[in-house]
């Protein structure tokens, strides 16, 4: 629509199309990673060896169950948004955005499996 | 623009030509754990996939989690996760203009190199 000048139909968009999205979300994903992976590493490597039994139980509990969901959908997020930069540096054209697509996928999905098998084993 | 030759001119020189140095080496490992950390995340959401699932579909990803080779993947994610965690924290600091100059992004280089083996080694003795 012509309700916007040339100008600010512009304004915040380099040549890459889309200003500084990518890196804010960079920003913010990394702040919350910086609290998560920690409680996440003393989390998960604690139980990590233990029995069936112990792993079950202790997924069942609120604290450990929500720092490993969180910190997946977190983290999943920061790789595909990282592995995304990975790909444009180094491939180009189609098989680029293939890539990209594929990561996409298999970030969500791995967030969305890791989240499913928590919630089972939560509730 | 009439450049006919595009796609086969000599490209400027790149990484062969150039000494590595801390801050080069350490950026590439920044970018290299990052990535390298799906390994051990796909490990690990399959192992909790395992559990929601069955016993023995657990033993079976628990056995590959416990052996040697998952071992030798987790101990390597754990290193990689503290490496990235601190080089994130430096890129961080780097994001507010804050020691760029050569002598505080060396310490910074060393903090990140030094801390992440620190941090691996309190994290397998705590755990």
């Amino acid at each position: 629509m012509a309700f916007l000048t040339d100008r600010k139909r512009v304004v915040g968009l380099g040549s890459a199309k889309t200003g500084t999205d990518h890196f804010w979300a960079m920003k913010k994903s990394s702040v919350a990673l910086l609290i998560l992976v920690p409680l996440f590493i003393f989390t998960f490597g604690g139980i990590l060896g233990g029995t069936y039994e112990e792993v079950v139980a202790y997924y069942s509990r609120p604290y450990p169950a929500i720092i490993a969901a969180l910190t997946l959908l977190v983290g999943f997020k920061h790789f595909n948004d990282g592995v995304q930069v990975l790909i444009e540096d180094y491939v180009h054209g189609t098989m680029e955005k293939l890539l990209i697509l594929v990561m996409t996928c298999v970030s969500y999905g791995a967030a969305a499996v890791g989240v499913f098998a928590i919630a089972r084993l939560a509730l | 623009m009439a450049d006919v030759n595009r796609g086969n001119r000599p490209l400027s020189p790149h990484l062969q030509v150039y000494r590595p140095q801390l801050n080069s080496i350490t950026s590439i490992l920044t970018r290299i754990t990052g990535n390298a950390l799906l390994v051990g995340s796909l490990m690990i959401v399959w192992w909790l996939l395992a559990a929601a699932t069955s016993e023995s579909y657990f033993a079976v990803a628990n056995a590959v989690l416990t052996s040697w080779f998952g071992d030798l993947v987790m101990l390597g994610s754990l290193w990689a996760i503290w490496y990235h965690t601190l080089a994130g924290v430096r890129h961080l600091i780097w994001d507010n203009a804050k020691m760029l100059d050569l002598e505080s992004a060396d310490i910074l280089s060393w903090i990140v190199v030094i801390g992440s083996v620190v941090l691996t080694i309190f994290t397998v003795i705590v755990i």
